[in-house]
Formats: C-alpha cells, structure tokens, sequence
C-alpha cells in the first residue's frame, strides 16, 4: 500500500435526471485520485466536488463495499464492474487505472433493469424470479428434523454452495448481449436440485422460474459466455446446464 | 419510565418453556385482521417477517435497498454458534449460555441469554431445512470451526460466507411468504419515524427513496430490526447505508436507548489506507484459528517495516513478539473481540506498529506456521511420508485456500499483497454495536406494540458480544422469539380493525418528516453531509473508541454537541425532495448520528468501570486488563429522551441479577 500515488483521470459518466428523460454522457475532470482508493471511493471523491461546486451529486448504487452485497453495478470501459475479473465494482481499485485515464461510466444497460436515476438500475425483476420459486417451502417454524439427519455428499454441498453464492448483482444480465438472466436462473436452480431439501419440489421451482424470468423480459441464453466471464463470484455455465437439464425434466414430466 | 424486563420465574432452563406455555394466541383465522410492519429485512428482519406472514398475519416489510438479499447480515463471514455438541467436546446449552454472559462481561441479561442458547440449535436444523449450504465433512455432516472466546468449536459456516447464506436462506423464506401474497415488500423505503396512537406504536411514515413521496402506514404492531449503529463513527466495517435512524425515531418518541456506549472492536480488519477511504473491511475471525498474531520484537525492526527497508518474512522467528500467545497462554490468539483489540492498540501505541499510515497502526496475522502444519498433514493423509520442502508448501496453501479462499482474495483486491506468501496487515475497527434500543423479555420496547430485533435492540451481548452470536441473535429473534411475543400482545387486537392513516397522529408524524426534510433541501450551508460525518468519526474514534477516558469524554460530549449546531447551520444538501436523492439520505441519517454520538459519549462517561467493549483508562489492573466495578456497575443503562437538547437524557438503571451462574472476574490467561 505504502506504492500509493496519486494520480488525475477523465471521466465520463451517464447522467439521467430519471426514468422518463433522455440521459447524456457528461465529462468530468477530477484530480489527486489515490491508487489505493476504490472505484467507488473514486466517486464520492468526485461527488464531494460536484457537491462543492453546488452541482447534483451522480447517484450509483453500493452499500457493502466489501463485494457481498451485490448492490453495486456500473458499466466501466465496456466491461460490467470494469477492466478486472472476478469482483464487483466496490472492490475495483484505482490501481486499475493510469494517470490521465478517461473513464466511462454507465448503468447496466438492460430492457429488464430499467434506468432509476443516472446509474442506478431497478433490479428488482430477480426478486421476483426469487419469489416465483426460489426457496424450500419449509414452515419457519422450527420444528424441523435435525440438521445431521439428513447427510449431503460433501462435494454436492460444496457444489450447492458454489451456486448459492451469486450476489443478484446483474452483470451477467449487463454484459450478455441477449440481456439473458440463465446465469443468475441458473444458480439459483442449481443451489437446491443438488440439495436432497430442494428435490421434492424441483419440477415446480424450475418450472415458475423460468416462466417468470422470461415475462420479465429477459432475453435469450445463446451460449456467448460472456455472462461467466464477468461474473464476480465465478458462478459457472455448469449451471445453465444444469437448469436446461432440469426443465427438459420438468417439462416431460 | 418505568423498566420492567418481564423476565419469566422459575429456573433457568424451563423459563421460556414455561413462558411460551401461557402466552397468549390469536387464533389462525384471526390472524389476518391483523397487520404488522417490519422494518430492516437484515436477519432479524427477514425471519420475522417471513414467520409472522406464515402464521397468517398480513406483514408489510421495508428495507432501503433495492432488495432485501442486501440487507447488512450478507456481510458476515466466520459463523453462526449453535449449542449442538456435533463434535462431542464438552458444548451444551449451558456452555454455550455461559460463554456469552461471560464473554459479554456479565453485562447481559441472563434469562435472555439463555434463550438464545436454548434455540440456538433449532437455527441450525431451520437452516439446513430450508437448503442453506453450510460446509460440510466428507461423512456428509455438519461441520464446526472454533471462534474467539470458547474453547469447543461450535461455530457453523458457509466457507467465509456465513452471512450471505443464512440472509439469502431467510430472504428465500421471505420471498415465499411474498410470492404467496403475505408479505408486502417495500423495497428502497426508509421508515423516518414511528406513529403512536394512544401511547402504542401504530405505524410508521416512509420515505419512497425513488419517487421521494412521503407515505404512511399503519399497523397493530411495528417491528424495529433495522440493524446497528457503527456508522457513527464513519470508518467502521459496517455497509455505508447502515444507520441508527430508525432505532433513534423510536428513542424520539418515548423507547429507552440502552448501553449505547458498548461498541464491539473487531481485532482483525484492513487498516486504513487513506483520508479518501470509505470504510473499513473485515478479515473474518475464524482466521485467528489459522494464523498467529505478532509485530516486531525490537523497535528497529517495526521502524525498518515501515519505512519499507524490510519485509516481514525477514524477521526471525526469534524477534517476533506473538503477543498474544505470550499474554494470554490459554486462549492464544484466539481471545475476545475486545482483548485482542487492546493488545493490538498497546504494541502499537508503544510503538511497534507496522503499517506504514500516518498512525503506524497494523500487526501481522501470518499464516507460515499454519501451511507448514496443514501441508504435513495432508502430505501424510495422501500417503507421502517424506514430503519436500515445496510439497508441504504447497498442500499448505491449498489447505488454506479451501477454508478461506474467498478472504484472501478479498485481502489481495484490497491491498495489492499477496497473503499467501507475506502476513496480513490487521488492526482493530468498529465493528458491531451491543447497545440499542431497550426491550424486555418480549422483545418489546418502553412503547408498547412497538417491539425491536437483532443489532437494533441491546438485548443480549452486553459489553463484548463473542464473535458469531449475533447471526444467532438476529435469527433466533425472528424465527423463534417475536412469533410468540408479538401474537401475546396482538392477542387484545383481534377486534380492533384497520388502524386509520387519516388521523391527527399520523399528520402530526408526517409534518415533522417534511419539516425535517425541507429544512435540509433549504439550508443554505456552505459544507457537504461527509464533511460532517467524518467530523464526527473523528471525534468519537479519537474520543469514545477503544480506550475511553473522563476528559476525553467530556470534551467528546461538548465537541459534538458543537458540530450539531454547526452541521445544522452549515449543511448543505443539493437536490430536491420528490427524486432519489441520496445526499438528504444521508443528511437525515447524519442528523440522528450525531445526536446518538453524544448519548454513546454520555453513557460512557457515566460508567465509571471497564467492561469488555467499553474500556475505561482509568479502571485497569496492573497488567491493564479490565477492571469492572460489579457492586456499582451491574445495570443495563437506559436511556430517555427528554427534548432536543442531548445532554438532558435521563438515566434508568436495569438492575442485572445472576442468579445462575457466579460472576467471575473475566479471565483468558
Ligand atoms: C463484515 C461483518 C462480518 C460479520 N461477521 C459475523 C459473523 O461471522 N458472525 C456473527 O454472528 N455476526 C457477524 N457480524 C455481525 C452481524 O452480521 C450483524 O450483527 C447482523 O447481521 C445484524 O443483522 P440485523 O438483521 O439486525 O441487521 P441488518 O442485517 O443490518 O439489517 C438491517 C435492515 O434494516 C433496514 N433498515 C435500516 N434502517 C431502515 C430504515 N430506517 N427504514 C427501512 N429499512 C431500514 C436495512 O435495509 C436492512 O434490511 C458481522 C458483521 C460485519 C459487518
Ligand atoms: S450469476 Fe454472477 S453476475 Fe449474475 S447476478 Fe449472480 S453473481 Fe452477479
Ligand atoms: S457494494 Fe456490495 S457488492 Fe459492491
């Protein structure tokens, strides 16, 4: 850290006053930006100025900051959470960059993630897709049988866990040129089939959420795989695969 | 004010049995007549709102961000504790119920505290019910690990992402409870203060963060589970929209706030690069089972670190100073939250830092020792008697990797280093907040109907929360607690009917939101909201942090009672009130910020004792260990609000009484 410097960068950022106006790309100089900072530090680095000069602050989207939350996004330089692999935009570091940059900066662009206000997206179609059928319907009541009565093969579990890791963040939906959401589907389909729990009710699950996925208006899968590539959390094709399997399952059933 | 903890007769262990036996119930058709808001879908959140809808009750839920799988809890890496005695090392729920009033410093209330052991383990079975992959052995059944403070491992995990998938288990449950119309969710709303009708909570008013409209809702009973208050001091490692407003709007309106001074200090985080840096993150605690902790043993090494003339790979083993091993022999590295912390901050302090900042403040948390022991084992596992050098090496780092790959990466984006080959760099952060708003037994508040869940409340940590109890608190509040308590008193509520919107109450809640808005939008201030903030975490960092003295907190108190005055003269805040405007987001969360500094620095002014988190200079032993003052001290401090003027609160004692286990001085020697 103490290879920490300073340096001066370019942006350029999508600002859009809300849903209904047109946005437009603005330029923005912003200097003494340190290496150690991250992308979203960067920004309110940039924000304390515009708020300074008296000017509207650019909104985005981060609570976190730690690349768990899911809540960040941003298109930068044409790649969903910018030019690193594996992370979110909050753990993107200034480091990335050279002094004398310039930067684009836009929301995901997606029909199913309509534009709220200058980089900040509605994402709340996968809360639906999740609400369609993306759970055990087990009573929360506690009166379950106990944990260790039922074994699950260690490498299913870790598989499981694998799957259940995506943060709903949407750059598999951002950067797939179809808008897919079969990544983000996928994962979640794939969590419970390999889970004994999540068997019974298998052919419903991946039945809904298909069907709520594709009236959110999520394009189709046409196996680019860009959707993998920019996954933060290194979620896997292996599950599309495996959600395909399971509603070419559902579907004769 | 009158505090009565409604704690339940009878021995410990059949209290809340016998409790939950003669508890009121509202029988299931007559569930849905009633409505109940949530607000905060973090664990404590989620669970209740997803149980109270599958009992039939029509449940609204908030959250200010764009969805409830956000919710701070996804943050937690290293566990969740259950008393389940899997590994056969001696748990059970009495162990597990004295190690957290111990670790709390015999600052918790008891019957609570076992409460939570006692359902501890159903969490666990609820979990795995509802497809939650914790890891797991090559038998197929749960795993454990070891976390600070006990000697048994009984902490349950998802790899380093505990949090994520115990919230994404309970936001599942609440996603079914959605989908099947139970539960309304109100995604990006803020709840910006409650509604009492007739002394009892009856609703709240919300802010639509995107349409900016101003909203009231109404409800026989309104949950607070909106998480805790770390914010307060800027830097901490807490999400950057986790905040105290709506567990202080309740304090506005009569709630008692309780211990806000207990502030838990996490020993193992990223220190801190810079004057731009946002927040602080958390390296998990279940890494102090793998790594040791050290700085330099002679001052010239530290100051060669720093100035980058060395490397910490070439200090010889004999001129590392593993303090921790040599203090506390028992526990190693593996003591609380709050004494590791202190011992971090005295090498540092006494100059031995080694993180090259304006403060020197960093230790090393290294892993050699670790790789050379897992790489032996597991080269003999596979049958090499005889490994090399770079084979031991090598099965060590993938040893490692396995348990905590996620960490190291994270550690890696961070700073740049790789941590597989040079030690980390740690110090201590805020991390989590024991105080909030008083309950009872019931999780219920000083108002009635209006009850309070997980971080928000203060109910059972005390003053140093062990690591991993407070993902069991959040669920076993939502799942297990408030389905029980809250029917009990919805029970009177079964004939009462829609609460009406259209009443003097709710316009007068409603006028003081608008108030409050527009004298933000039309100040005409000169300084930005995180000028103020930062002002604040300074103040109380330097002030109310680690160690606490009299003058300092004097000062503190008199400092932001000051910066009050200023940030309401001087705030500016750009924007209008009916857009998504996240600067008066964070200027009406500052307000609340800065009014809760003050009572954190009041409370901890008037206890004059060192308890856990809260560390008096002035009360230490020789050794500068803690020294609490039981005879003066065993209360829970609650507080109430008289007016806008802070230093007017006025202090409630809880008296604290041990009746089953004997307080003893804490010791991890
Ligand atoms: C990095 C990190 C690691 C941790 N690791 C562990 C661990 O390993 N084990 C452990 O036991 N604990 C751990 N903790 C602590 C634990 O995660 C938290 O204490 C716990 O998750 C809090 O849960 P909660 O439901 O009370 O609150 P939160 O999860 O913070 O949820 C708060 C909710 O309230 C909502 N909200 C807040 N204010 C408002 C408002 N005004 N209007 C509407 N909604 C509002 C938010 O949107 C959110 O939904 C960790 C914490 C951190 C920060
Ligand atoms: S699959 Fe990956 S990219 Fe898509 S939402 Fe999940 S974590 Fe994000
Ligand atoms: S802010 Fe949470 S993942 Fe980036």
């Amino acid at each position: 850290m103490s290879s920490a410097k300073n340096i001066n960068i370019n942006l350029k950022i999508w600002r859009q006053k809300n849903a209904k106006t047109k946005g437009s790309m603005e330029t923005y100089k912003l200097d003494n930006v340190s290496t150690a900072s991250s992308f979203l530090e960067m920004l309110d680095q940039l924000n304390e100025q515009l708020v300074n000069e008296r000017k509207e602050p650019i909104a985005f989207d981060h609570d976190c900051r730690e690349g768990i939350c899911g809540m960040c996004s941003l298109y930068i330089n044409g790649r969903a959470h910018g030019p690193d692999t594996g992370i979110t935009t909050c753990q993107l570091h200034m480091r990335m960059f050279k002094d004398g940059d310039t930067i684009y900066v836009e929301p995901w662009r997606s029909k199913a993630f309509p534009v709220i206000k200058d980089l900040v997206v509605d994402r709340s179609a996968f809360d639906r897709i999740q609400q369609a059928g993306g759970f055990v319907s087990v009573n929360t009541s506690g009166n379950t049988i106990d944990a260790n009565a039922t074994p699950i093969n260690k490498d299913d579990a870790d598989k499981s866990f694998e799957a259940a890791a995506c943060i709903g963040c949407g750059a598999c939906v951002a950067t797939c040129k179809n808008g897919s959401a079969m990544l983000f589907v996928g994962a979640k389909v794939s969590q419970y089939a390999l889970l004994p729990q999540g068997k019974i009710e298998a052919t419903n699950r991946v039945l809904n959420m298909v069907r709520q996925m594709d009236e959110e208006g999520f394009g189709n899968c046409t196996n680019t795989g860009a959707c993998e590539i920019e996954c933060p959390k290194g979620i896997s094709l292996e599950n599309i695969a495996r959600m395909n399997r399971e509603y070419l399952k559902a579907s004769i059933k | 004010m009158k505090l009565d903890s409604k704690i339940p007769e009878g021995h410990i262990s059949q209290k809340w049995t016998d409790y939950k036996d003669h508890l009121k119930l509202v029988a299931p058709n007559n569930r849905p007549k009633i409505d109940i808001i949530v607000v905060g879908t973090g664990l404590a959140g989620a669970s209740a709102a997803a149980s109270l809808g599958e009992m039939g009750y029509n449940v609204k839920a908030f959250c200010f961000q764009d969805s409830p799988r956000r919710a701070h809890s996804i943050a937690a890496q290293g566990g969740i504790n259950a008393a389940k005695n899997y590994q056969n090392d001696g748990d059970s729920t009495f162990r597990l119920f004295y190690d957290t009033i111990k670790g709390g410093d015999y600052r918790a209330r008891e019957a609570n505290v076992h409460r939570l052991a006692e359902v501890s383990g159903n969490i666990i079975d609820q979990c795995v019910a509802q497809g939650v992959p914790f890891a797991r052995d090559y038998g197929g059944l749960l795993d454990n690990r070891s976390f600070g403070g006990t000697q048994v491992q009984r902490t349950f995990y998802a790899a380093g992402q505990t949090g994520q998938q115990l919230l994404l288990g309970a936001y599942s449950a609440l996603s079914r409870q959605i989908g099947l119309g139970r539960v309304q969710m109100f995604n990006r709303h803020e709840m910006l203060d409650l509604v009492k009708v007739d002394g009892k909570a009856r609703g709240i008013i919300a802010r639509n963060l995107v349409t900016g409209e101003i909203e009231r809702h109404s409800a026989h009973a309104v949950i607070i589970a909106s998480g805790g208050y770390g914010n307060v001091y800027f830097l901490s490692t807490n999400a950057m929209g986790s905040n105290v407003t709506a567990g202080w709007k309740v304090h506005k309106q009569g709630a008692a706030f309780a211990n806000p001074c207990y502030v838990q200090i996490h020993p193992t985080c990223i220190p801190v690069h810079g004057t731009n840096q946002s927040k602080l993150t958390l390296m998990s605690e279940s890494l102090r089972n793998s790594g040791r902790i050290w700085v330099p043993k002679k001052k010239e090494d530290a100051e060669a670190i720093r100035a980058g003339k060395l490397k910490p790979t070439q200090i010889a083993e004999e001129d590392r100073d593993y303090y921790l091993e040599r203090r506390y022999p028992a526990f190693g590295n593996l003591v609380p939250r709050d004494v590791a912390s202190r011992a971090a901050k005295e090498r540092c302090d006494a100059g031995f830092g080694i993180e090259a900042n304006d403060t020197n403040e960093g230790v090393y948390l290294d892993f050699s020792t670790e790789i050379q022991n897992k790489g032996k084992q597991a080269a003999y596992a596979k049958g090499n008697h005889h490994p090399t050098a770079e084979e031991i090496t090598a099965l060590g780092k993938q040893w490692l990797e396995e348990k905590y790959g996620n960490l190291f990466t994270m550690y890696q984006k961070i700073t740049d280093e790789n941590p597989y080959e040079t030690p980390m760099k740690i110090y201590p952060a805020v991390h989590y907040t024991m105080g909030g708003v008083w309950v009872d037994y019931n999780l219920q508040s000083t108002i009635p109907g209006c009850f309070v869940a997980g971080e928000a409340n203060f109910s059972d940590h005390g003053a140093n929360r062990l690591g991993a109890s407070a993902l069991m608190q959040g669920l076993a509040d939502g799942y297990f607690v408030l389905p029980y308590t809250v029917s009990d008193y919805l029970a009177d509520d079964i004939r009462t009917g829609k609460i009406p919107t259209n009443s003097p109450e709710f316009d007068e809640a409603e006028k003081r939101v608008k108030d409050s808005i527009n004298f933000f939008l039309n100040n005409n201030g000169t300084k930005t909201v995180d000028h103020f903030h930062k002002r604040l975490g300074l103040i109380m960092w330097n002030k109310v942090g680690m160690g606490r003295n009299e003058q300092g907190l004097k000062e503190a108190i008199a400092e932001i009672a000051a910066l009050k005055d200023e940030f309401y003269k001087d705030v500016f805040v750009p924007g209008s009130a009916d857009e998504l405007n996240p600067e008066l987001e964070k200027a009406l969360r500052v307000a609340d910020f800065i009014e809760l500094g003050q009572l954190m620095a009041m409370d901890a002014l008037q206890r004059k004792e060192s308890c856990g988190g809260h560390f008096r200079e002035e009360y230490q032993d020789s050794e500068g260990e803690t020294l609490r003052d039981d005879e003066n001290f065993k209360f829970v401090g609650a507080w109430e609000y008289k007016g806008d003027d802070i230093s007017k609160e006025e202090l409630h004692k809880e008296e604290l009484k041990y009746e089953f286990i004997k307080i003893a001085a804490r010791n991890y020697k």
